[in-house]
């Protein structure tokens, strides 16, 4: 799986992409296994109101299933415009 | 429907952006939005993260949705990236059509919702300090207008 972080999520978790060997799950599962991994990851998911989520680049959300080969990325609401 | 989306760090030039959407006669009306970057006590810099593929990806499906919804002949979607000082311009929506109610409407809807779907993040710097622009609730209640 890989993993992309975005903005202050990117700055918290020290890292803008890495790859992981997970088992299939939901967004919500991945979260939880990914604020075990160390006080970056707990930072950067510890609100979780404030985390936006995309799936293979769509919008998707916490009940989102993703496998072996997805692409997940998590950021902050978005600021363009 | 002519579709040029771009992100890129250079700026653009409105007239050429205009000419090359609808220079050639098949539509009669442009409407196009210009944002730049607003002055502010103490801001030196807004600078623009963004996801690649993902953000041209989302604008696709944003103009796919109001071609549905209006018959458009273009489109063109130039957003910047990158550092940007107070009065530069950051984003441009150019919209063609046959009549002026379809470009002006298209034009908004498009805003709106590039503003609450495109992944972009803005940074700003003021003085010493770097702060991750907070998204408004106002932008989501602007983009829920569309929803009916």
């Amino acid at each position: 799986m890989t993993l992309l972080y975005f903005a202050w999520v990117r700055q918290k978790v020290g890292k803008g992409e890495e790859q992981m060997a997970l088992p299939a799950g939901d967004i919500a599962g991945l979260i939880a296994h990914l604020k075990s991994l160390g006080p970056n990851y707990a930072e950067a998911f510890a609100d979780l109101s404030r985390i936006r989520v995309a799936v293979n680049q769509h919008h998707a959300g916490l009940d989102a299933k993703v496998g072996a080969n997805d692409e997940v990325a998590f950021f902050p609401p978005v600021t363009g415009g | 429907m002519k579709i040029s989306i771009r992100i890129q760090r250079e700026d653009f030039d409105l007239n050429r952006e205009v000419t090359m959407l609808a220079g050639d006669g098949e539509s009669g009306a442009v409407a196009s939005f210009t944002g730049h970057v607003r002055k502010e006590e103490d801001l030196s810099t807004l600078t623009l993260e963004h996801y690649p593929h993902m953000t041209e990806a989302e604008i696709a499906r944003l103009v796919g949705e109001a071609g549905i919804r209006w018959e458009l002949t273009g489109v063109t979607i130039v957003h910047r990236v990158g550092p940007l000082k107070p009065g530069e311009r950051i984003v441009l929506v150019a919209i063609a059509s046959q009549h002026r109610h379809a470009a002006f409407a298209a034009c908004e809807f498009l805003m709106d919702y590039l503003k609450t779907h495109a992944p972009f993040w803005k940074e700003e710097t003021r003085g010493s300090e770097h702060h991750w622009v907070e998204h408004r609730a106002s932008d989501d209640e602007a983009a829920k207008r569309w929803q009916k």
